[in-house]
């Protein structure tokens, strides 16, 4: 599985597209800082588009990569190697590189900027694991996707709309079933809701943290009230992690049931 | 040796292989022929692991292949279309593919140099043309010297003086005892090369037998014809 980490890694660390990619963090983490009063403010708004952004770009990243590199993977089938291992090494390869990106993109700047000698250290930390977890999220989603469809065009479709759908949709469906159900008591129906959303839960995650009461919203209140803050986090870390885990283990299964 | 028994292969509602039996055994050239969508690249593919069967068993050496991989490094396979990764060049992927197969210190300059390709070497693989393409995808089939070679189409984007080229490649391997499984839609360079000849039609073994066999038997003058015949009686 190394080697082809390794080579797909190389292939996108290549690619255009990442560094686009990276750029952007380094500008955005440029602009924000010189822009903001503060740097808890800076954090707060990066999280506000890297909560949107790192789940599409993983997800347009995932989907691209495996259709690009299909004709090549059926070369790979065909040599000495254990399917799980392609696979594997394929989503790995993409799912880093992308979260080196942001981690190196947004790293730069806010170590210019002195933040080793900052107390916000352990929120701008907890924010590049978030985003990590949600590259490796997103890029793991749309690669069972796009194993899963043959047709490009359909696959392509199906992984933005899941995409739209955690991070758009998701909510509404949420707001109007509290408003229609508003008579009945809804705390843990909407902590199940929310934990069953990696989008939703990293926002919870970071407000959390950054202890801002005004944007927990409903929900993040609740998970407040209901583990306190440290427990909270831990509880939204592991579930989290079943997230990371989870499309691996079907990426490994369905993969190897299928015909090329 | 190469072993099928019963092989079935269902896409879905269409079935491909319908409980196909076969034996390839010694060297030489086995051609699989069929008209399109008789299941020669299906065939061929779930020898290699790449398409699982529906049912049935594959052996090679005796040994079944299921939940195998192993197996594989005894197998050069061609495949029909290869389509490269764009942004590598020539010789990245081969200096790849020599480092999955675990054989690194393999030498392709003699290939390279029969196939003429040292101008292309560094140029990137999504700038080449069809031809050139086939060229190294034939590099990459033949360089590793396994007992087993496959070869989906070989001749496709070949011009004449490597189509030339391509059947002293497959005699000098058939000449080290190999067995060589290949199809082909051009029937001058099948019978040409082919020692056993394999027809597909509608998912089961139609004829097997040399092409001279197959001349005889039809009572045609020559090979495409003979050919043609068994396509035609098919359809009466």
């Amino acid at each position: 599985m190394f080697k082809i980490f390794k080579y797909s890694f190389y292939d996108l660390m290549r690619s255009r597209w990442n560094y686009v990619y990276l750029l952007f963090y380094l500008a955005l983490g440029l602009v924000l800082l010189f822009v903001s009063t503060s740097l808890s403010k800076a954090i707060l708004t990066l999280m506000n588009i890297i909560i949107l952004l790192v789940p599409l770009i993983g997800t347009v990243f995932g989907i691209m990569y495996y259709y690009s590199s299909k004709e090549f993977t059926e070369l790979l089938l065909a040599l000495p190697l254990k399917r799980s291992s392609i696979f594997l090494g394929q989503y790995f390869g993409v799912a880093i590189s992308l979260s080196l990106s942001l981690v190196i993109g947004l790293g730069i700047p806010f170590v210019i900027y002195g933040i080793f000698q900052s107390a916000d250290i352990w929120h701008f930390g907890q924010l590049l694991i978030l985003g990590t977890f949600l590259s490796f999220i997103f890029s793991g989603i749309s690669y069972n996707i796009a194993l899963h469809n043959e047709n490009r065009i359909k696959g392509f479709g199906f992984a933005i709309l899941a995409w739209l759908f955690m991070a758009v949709i998701y909510d509404g469906i949420f707001m109007i079933a509290l408003v229609m159900l508003h008579e009945y008591p809804l705390e843990k129906f909407s902590l199940i809701f929310s934990i069953f959303n990696p989008i939703d839960l990293s926002r919870i995650m970071m407000l959390l943290k950054l202890d801002i009461s005004a944007m927990l919203g409903y929900t993040g209140a609740l998970f407040k009230m209901f583990f306190g803050n440290y427990l909270g986090s831990t509880i939204a870390m592991l579930i989290l992690a079943l997230w990371t885990i989870t499309p691996v283990f079907i990426l490994k299964w369905r993969s190897a049931k299928k015909d090329f | 040796m190469i072993e099928i028994k019963r092989l079935y292969k269902n896409f879905g509602k269409l079935e491909v292989l319908k409980g196909i039996d076969l034996v390839i055994e010694g060297k030489g050239v086995y051609a699989i022929l069929g008209p399109n969508g008789s299941g020669k690249t299906t065939l061929m593919k779930c020898i290699l692991g790449m398409v699982l069967p529906t049912s049935g068993e594959i052996l090679l050496r005796d040994e079944s292949i299921k939940k195998n991989w192993k197996y594989r490094q005894d197998i050069d396979y061609l495949p029909q279309i290869a389509n490269f990764p764009g942004n590598l060049t020539v010789k990245e992927l081969i200096r790849m593919i020599k480092d999955l197969r675990r054989k690194p210190d393999l030498d392709e300059t003699p290939l390279i140099n029969r196939l003429k390709l040292e101008p292309y070497l560094s140029k990137k693989l999504g700038n080449l043309s069809g031809g050139t393409k086939q060229k190294v995808n034939l590099t990459l089939t033949f360089l590793f010297d396994s007992p087993y070679i496959f070869l989906d189409e070989p001749t496709t984007g070949l011009d004449p003086a490597a189509l030339i080229i391509l059947k002293e490649m497959i005699e000098e391997e058939k000449s080290k005892g190999k067995i060589i499984v290949l199809t082909s839609h051009i029937m001058s360079f099948v019978e040409e090369i082919s020692d056993d000849i394999i027809f597909l039609l509608e998912g089961n073994v139609y004829f097997r037998g040399t092409a001279e066999f197959l001349k005889e038997k039809t009572q045609k003058p020559d090979f495409i014809h003979a050919i043609a015949n068994l396509l035609t009686e098919q359809n009466v």
